[in-house]
């Protein structure tokens, strides 16, 4: 994956909460068996009538969102089913950054794992960021290492990140990897629970 | 000796390796395999050049996109590329399948426990997040990602953060025609669908001991609709008998020893968890949701609410775009509310004691003109259980289909929709927007009150319904 450390973006604002993956991806659109080319599918029902036109009034179709790479959504964002299709159109329609107050558990995993930063902030500075984002190019900075978040006018926020997330980030890592590292104790655990050995 | 819960205990049993500031490494002891969030991680371990490290421990099966009326009839070519990419996959890598056409197939939370798969004490996990079905045997089970579904392939184990501890206590006993459906309903609608963000739950109480195995995954498979990846039932002997003489369970000897194990396995007398919500099994009638995610709902005697009837500003707006979405005014009765549609089946209730109780009402009972009502059966062996009881003829008798097993309508991947604007009564999980076809509006409810309402028409306590004329 794409590491990520530092991140400028235009903001759209998603007002909703529980925004759930049959969401963000319906599942007629689950069937590919590629990782890529799902972004012309993310939140299909909202941006797309039943005929396939634009649906001019949904926030992401009004064309001053329509460079937008980072997306502020309301808390428990990303609930329902697993699918890592989720992240994957969200981040091959552009969205690198997430900001919302809080996340369902599998999505935020799965979008780490696509290295999308997935930033958790206050209620409250997430409405801040929702209200500002109303006026035209609203662009916020993002910075992992010092896990914080700024804008140009003066809004500031501190966000907090599981050390092994961030550095995962940062690094760009392919988990995998890592962990064939790590291999022994996985042998060791093995011989231990089934008396034999597997690699 | 420290008081452990359950929870705890599997999770020190599985720990590879732990270090500071990381996550624990795990070792996971069951990987259940389907078509829909597999092909991308058998692509990428042959992109890298990896193998499956424990095929023995890793088992398949189709069941999302199948078709329900002819198994071989796949009108969507995309469907078809799944199913057949799945079948390439298991035969390169070597892993047990159960294809279309084999006696075993079904989906994969239903077959899992039906084979003696899942049993107390392991670690479970699979590409779908429903996997907390199998956790109603005692077992740490949880859904992943694609990502994380390529990394158990690869090496059996998974980095995971130590969750914190929900209990859910259900006190007492349960009304007259109340089941473990109305239960977790009432669960989620009490304490939202984030309660259990960041946790593993626990279920525990009177009401869950009485609970028959069947019951009690139908509770643990909507864990995730409150937020935790993972729920669980201590094991005691309801689940152990459930378990004795299964395919893939231990036999003989071996089954005493592992009992023992088992039932050493249950929270401590006395355990802490981080946090505990208690909810009187009394108190919990027959469930209806009228909005767009499983906390919208109420007992049926309910009526839908107001936005106003909420305090916070994004809860108002949830509702508000809720009843846009499902067409429903706030004040109209629950009991008012007109279907089209009746889909009983999924994980949540496909098995055949669902079958058999959504058959009590259906029989000699006609299901109401303007109505579609369709059956699909978990696996194929439910749906000969059912067949050998005479269930299909009663259900066929009184009007609704009888179908192949799947997960069907329940996400309406394959060919069982619900047009836009049709209301359906569904024993599945999930209400949310789309769900069962764009624009198809989703009522959750439990198998006797899914085949009320196909009886009736409209949404009616299945309590009262001897009451109703035939
Ligand atoms: S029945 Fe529904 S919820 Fe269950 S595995 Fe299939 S699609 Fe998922």
């Amino acid at each position: 994956m794409q590491p990520i450390n530092q991140f400028t973006g235009v903001v759209c604002p998603l007002n909703r909460p529980n925004i759930d993956t049959d969401q963000i991806i319906p599942k007629q659109f689950l069937k590919r068996i590629e990782r890529q080319g799902f972004g012309q599918f993310v939140f299909y029902h909202w941006r797309f009538d039943d005929n396939g036109n634009k649906r001019e009034d949904f926030v992401m179709n009004q064309p001053q969102y329509a460079n937008a790479e980072v997306l502020v959504a309301g808390e428990n964002f990303g609930c329902g089913s697993s699918r890592e299709h989720a992240p994957w159109a969200l981040l091959d329609y552009g969205f690198r950054v997430i900001i919302a107050s809080s996340y369902a558990d599998i999505f935020y995993n799965n979008s780490v794992k696509n290295g999308i930063l997935a930033v958790k902030l206050t209620e409250e500075e997430v409405a801040e960021i929702m209200e500002r984002s109303k006026e035209e190019g609203y662009r916020i900075h993002v910075n992992l290492e010092e896990q914080t978040v700024n804008d140009d006018n003066g809004f500031t926020a501190h966000f907090d990140i599981d050390p092994y997330w961030k550095k995962m980030l940062l690094n760009g890592w392919d988990e995998i990897s890592v962990t064939l590292t790590d291999e022994d104790h996985i042998r060791k655990y093995e011989e231990k629970m089934y008396g034999k050995q597997f690699s | 000796m420290t008081k452990k819960t359950i929870i705890e205990k599997i999770w020190e049993n599985h720990v590879v390796n732990r270090e500071e500031g990381k996550p624990d490494l795990l070792y996971i002891d069951l990987h259940l395999v389907h078509e829909v969030t597999s092909p991308q991680a058998f692509e990428g371990l042959r992109m890298n050049g990896r193998r499956v490290r424990r095929p023995d421990l890793t088992y398949a099966t189709m069941d999302h996109n199948v078709p329900t009326i002819n198994r071989h009839i796949i009108n969507d070519p995309v469907s078809k590329t799944q199913i057949e990419t799945l079948e390439q996959n298991c035969r390169e890598f070597g892993i047990e399948l159960s294809d279309i056409d084999h006696p075993d197939q079904g989906i994969v939370h239903v077959i899992g426990p039906q084979l003696g798969l899942t049993q107390p004490g392991k670690t479970i996990v699979c590409g779908d997040s429903h996997t907390s079905t199998h956790g109603a045997f005692g077992a740490l089970s949880f859904g992943i990602g694609t990502s994380e579904v390529e990394h158990v392939l690869a090496t059996q184990t998974l980095w995971q953060q130590r969750p914190k501890t929900l209990q859910i206590k259900v006190n007492g006993k349960l009304g007259f025609g109340v089941t473990a459906k109305d239960i977790i309903l009432a669960i989620i609608a009490k304490f939202g669908v984030n309660a259990g963000v960041g946790y593993v739950m626990e279920y525990t109480g009177e009401a869950i001991r009485n609970l028959t195995m069947e019951e009690r995954m139908t509770i643990c498979n909507m864990s995730i609709e409150a937020g935790a990846r993972a729920g669980l039932v201590s094991p005691d002997e309801t689940t152990v008998e459930f378990l004795r003489g299964r395919r893939y369970a231990p036999q003989g000897e071996e089954f005493e020893e592992a009992t023992a194990r088992w039932l050493a396995l249950a929270t401590d007398e006395g355990a802490e968890y981080d946090k505990t919500l208690e909810i009187d099994a009394a108190e919990i009638e027959p469930q209806v949701t009228w909005g767009t995610n499983p906390s919208m709902g109420s007992g049926i005697s309910g009526s839908v609410p107001s936005p106003d009837d909420f305090e916070r500003e994004a809860d108002k707006e949830s509702v508000r775009l809720a009843l846009d979405y499902m067409g429903l005014e706030a004040g109209t009765k629950l009991s008012d509310i007109p279907v089209d549609f009746v889909f009983i089946g999924s994980c949540t209730n496909s098995r055949l004691s669902d079958l058999r109780a959504a058959a009590e009402v259906a029989k000699g009972r006609k299901v109401k003109d303007h109505v579609t009502a369709i059956v699909v059966p978990g696996s194929q062996t439910v749906k000969q259980q059912a067949e050998a009881e005479g269930l299909d003829k009663i259900f066929t008798e009184a009007g609704f289909q009888w179908r192949e097993s799947g997960c069907s309508m329940c996400l309406a991947m394959n060919d069982d929709v619900v047009p836009p604007g049709k209301r359906c009564a569904s024993t599945s999980n999930r209400n949310f927007e789309g769900r069962q076809g764009n624009g198809a509006r989703t009522h959750l409810v439990s198998p006797s009150m899914a085949a009320a309402a196909a009886v009736t028409g409209q949404f009616t306590d299945v309590r009262q319904l001897s009451s109703v004329t035939h």
